[in-house]
């Protein structure tokens, strides 16, 4: 672990651009002597104030508005923000359950196509030692091309319910402009059941070929746990070390702290610390709720990576994130067979002065949004929690516990090895607009990561 | 013209894709283009595109696709450099051609909103203005959309690699609408639709789903949205309501921009 000379060592790697990430982010780690003194995630997204521009707008419009946040995971803003605000109108029991049905078929295809996205293009280069899925796909084309296969079929769902696959224009407060018709739907069948066998395939595949780098850490994870399905659209907010809300209060746990020297607001637990959601986090306080497909493949999977769940390790946020596809192609088929078309797209609302929150699972995490209106419709206050910023003190914990079994490692692999860490995060740094221009200055950081 | 470094050892374009203020969401509909990204990534030597890869190659390049706005003092000076790198300059999507939807802020009290949303504003560096990428530096070509369509992308850089014009229509949506043989919203169903005064590129998408087009592919060549403003008066909404519908993802640009300020006045 240390050099020849027995000198004390410091070295300063700098990632200018963190590449295959969205949005702009870079990498700042000091080391020394063996451990980490320095690890800054720094986001310079650009400050696009939302929350302050949605001020003064019809709430009808909101969710057109939010899905523009993020390229990525724009159903997730536009799920997350009709929710809320059926709550502030107060329709929210009036919404029929077919509605929800094609609500979470529509987020299905949105985690299929973010899932296959981030699994095979972004992530996978790092377990194969490729710089991207360009050079992967000279020597692995076959996998290239079925992966592609089930992005695009993610991305067909998302635009058959809704349009185009980014920022659908079919979900509206209250429920959808139009409902498909079952023939729609259906005719969406013969390539999900194909891809669903793809993917249980490559779900093992990726499970038994690629090594996944050892991590073992503490995390306090944070999932929406509906009682009676895989978290995706409700649901109370619960955590692995026990503490369990309702949506709206979801504040009442989680706050956003200022890191001394910093405009950053990283999210902790109260009283406690980081904490991890995503993939992973839903993964492991929702095992049971899987789908039976994804289900059936966790004890192979769990075999092949050499644990069982829980997943302490961020690295198996991979076969996580695998096996949600599987789950979401799996109940997207179940959704189709059972859909009967809404006795109405939309419940009409009357425009009223109220207050809602609610959160829903984007493929990151949890997306959390807040409401104000006025009676006239128009909105008073808003504040979002997008999952990327929740999970960056969280990121910068696992470097730092990452640290001591890659400072051997010359500047290129050991950036490269930290580079890998942040990606298994799927870090969405669009989203994240809350963290620009992040600078901590941390000396000594305890090792152990708490 | 083209200069030799642009173009690799076996005349391939270099094409560099870059990000300024903006969703990820244009860059990600080339991701999008499955069924032709390997074909697509073989006809051309992908140079400089951080979201895809890590590997990057020295400038120049034959063409450069921007998406997002300048609303940074960093974006305002990074744009010079990619102009003088790029032989062909393409803004994709509303963001970069119009300002997209953060230009909301052109309108506002910029230090208010930096109050408004961040704990510490005096670490926000902000521009008090999001911007289009052709308020700066010329621009050779521009792609509507919020988002893009990908399917522009591809002729974009087909006609490129043809050395013809690229086949992007200017006309107005109601010519898709009708193509596609959706009923007219503004006609039939009295709805409050841009589609008159939108730039065609969508293929008619929120008619198709019964709801009115708000404009996201910005206006077509010489639009009359005063004419069309005062229909919808005439159905009833107002001018605060039709200020919101002109200021929404391509708010800043001509001649929304001067017909939003109208009817603000008129609120």
């Amino acid at each position: 672990m240390r050099n020849a000379t027995n000198e004390p060592e410091t070295r300063s790697i700098q990632v200018d651009y963190l590449a295959r990430v969205e949005g702009e982010g870079a990498l700042h780690l000091t080391l020394q002597d063996g451990r980490v003194t320095d690890a800054r995630l720094r986001i310079f997204e650009p400050p696009r104030f939302y929350e302050a521009f949605l001020r003064g707008r019809d709430f009808r419009e909101v969710p057109d508005i939010t899905a523009r946040i993020c390229g990525i995971c724009p159903v997730a803003h536009q799920m997350s923000s009709c929710h809320a605000l059926e709550q502030a109108m107060g329709v929210t029991h009036q919404i029929e359950p077919s509605v929800r049905a094609l609500r979470n078929l529509l987020y299905c295809g949105e985690w299929i196509e973010s899932h296959a996205l981030h699994i095979f293009l972004l992530h996978l280069p790092d377990f194969l030692g490729y710089e991207s899925a360009i050079t992967m796909a000279a020597d692995h084309a076959e996998t290239v091309k079925r992966a592609l296969r089930i992005k695009k079929l993610g991305n067909t769902i998302v635009s058959t319910l809704a349009g185009r696959e980014v920022h659908p224009i079919n979900a509206c407060v209250g429920g959808f402009y139009r409902a498909p018709t079952p023939q729609e739907l259906m005719a969406l069948v013969p390539e999900i059941e194909f891809c669903l066998e793809e993917m249980c395939d490559l779900t093992l595949f990726l499970a038994a070929t690629l090594e996944y780098p050892k991590l073992d850490q503490d995390y306090e994870f944070v999932a929406l746990s509906p009682d009676d399905e895989y978290p995706i659209n409700l649901g109370p907010i619960a955590s692995s070390k026990g503490f369990r809300v309702q949506q709206q209060d979801y504040l009442n746990a989680v706050e956003e702290q200022h890191v001394p020297h910093s405009t950053a607001l990283h999210s902790m637990i109260k009283g406690r610390g980081p904490y991890h959601i995503g993939p992973l986090a839903r993964l492991n306080l929702n095992a049971d709720k899987l789908h039976q497909r994804a289900a059936d493949l966790v004890a192979s999977v769990s075999d092949a990576v050499g644990h069982g769940l829980p997943w302490r390790n961020s690295f198996l946020s991979l076969p996580a994130r695998a096996l949600e596809t599987v789950h979401a192609l799996a109940l997207s088929l179940e959704i189709i067979k059972a859909y009967r078309p809404p006795a109405r797209a939309a419940v009409p609302i009357r425009p009223r002065a109220g207050v809602g929150a609610a959160a829903t699972e984007a493929p990151r995490g949890i997306n959390w949004h807040r409401y104000e209106t006025d009676s006239r419709g128009l909105i008073t206050a808003a504040r979002i929690m997008s999952p990327t910023a929740q999970n960056q003190a969280q990121i910068e914990a696992d470097l730092r516990k990452l640290a001591p079994q890659i400072v051997s490692l010359d500047d290129e692999k050991l950036t490269l090895a930290c580079e890998h860490l942040i990606r298994n995060y799927d870090p969405c740094i669009s989203c994240s607009t809350h963290f620009l221009r992040v600078h901590i200055e941390r000396i000594a950081a305890p090792l152990d990561g708490a | 013209m083209p200069r030799t470094g642009a173009f690799t050892a076996d005349g391939k374009p270099k094409v560099a894709v870059y990000k300024f203020s903006s969703c990820d969401g244009c860059q990600l509909a080339i991701l999008n283009l499955e069924d032709q990204l390997l074909d697509l990534v073989g006809a051309i030597e992908v140079a400089y595109f951080v979201e895809a890869r890590r590997r990057e190659l020295p400038p120049p390049y034959a063409i450069g696709l921007v998406e997002g706005s300048v609303s940074t003092p960093e974006e305002e000076e990074r744009i010079h450099k990619i102009r003088r790198d790029c032989d062909f300059l393409v803004t994709i999507g509303a963001c970069a051609t119009s300002g997209g939807i953060q230009a909301l802020r052109n309108w506002a009290d910029v230090e208010e909103f930096t109050r408004y949303v961040y704990a510490y504003p005096e670490y926000i560096k902000a521009l008090d203005t999001a911007t289009p990428i052709a308020a700066h530096v010329f621009v050779d070509f521009e792609l509507r959309g919020c988002p893009v369509n990908r399917f522009q992308i591809l002729e974009l850089v087909a006609a490129t690699l043809a050395g013809r014009k690229p086949a992007i229509p200017t006309y107005s949506l109601c010519i898709e609408c009708k193509r596609r043989g959706v009923s007219c919203r503004l006609v039939s169903a009295g709805k409050p639709c841009l589609g008159p005064v939108t730039q065609a590129g969508c293929g008619a998408l929120c008619p198709a789903y019964n709801r009115a087009c708000y404009g996201c592919f910005g206006p077509m060549e010489l639009p009359n949205v005063d004419s069309l403003g005062e229909r919808f008066i005439g159905l009833g909404y107002s001018p605060a309501e039709i200020t919101r519908m002109l200021r929404s993802f391509n708010g800043y640009v001509e001649p929304f921009k001067q017909a939003s300020d109208r009817y603000a006045q008129r609120d």
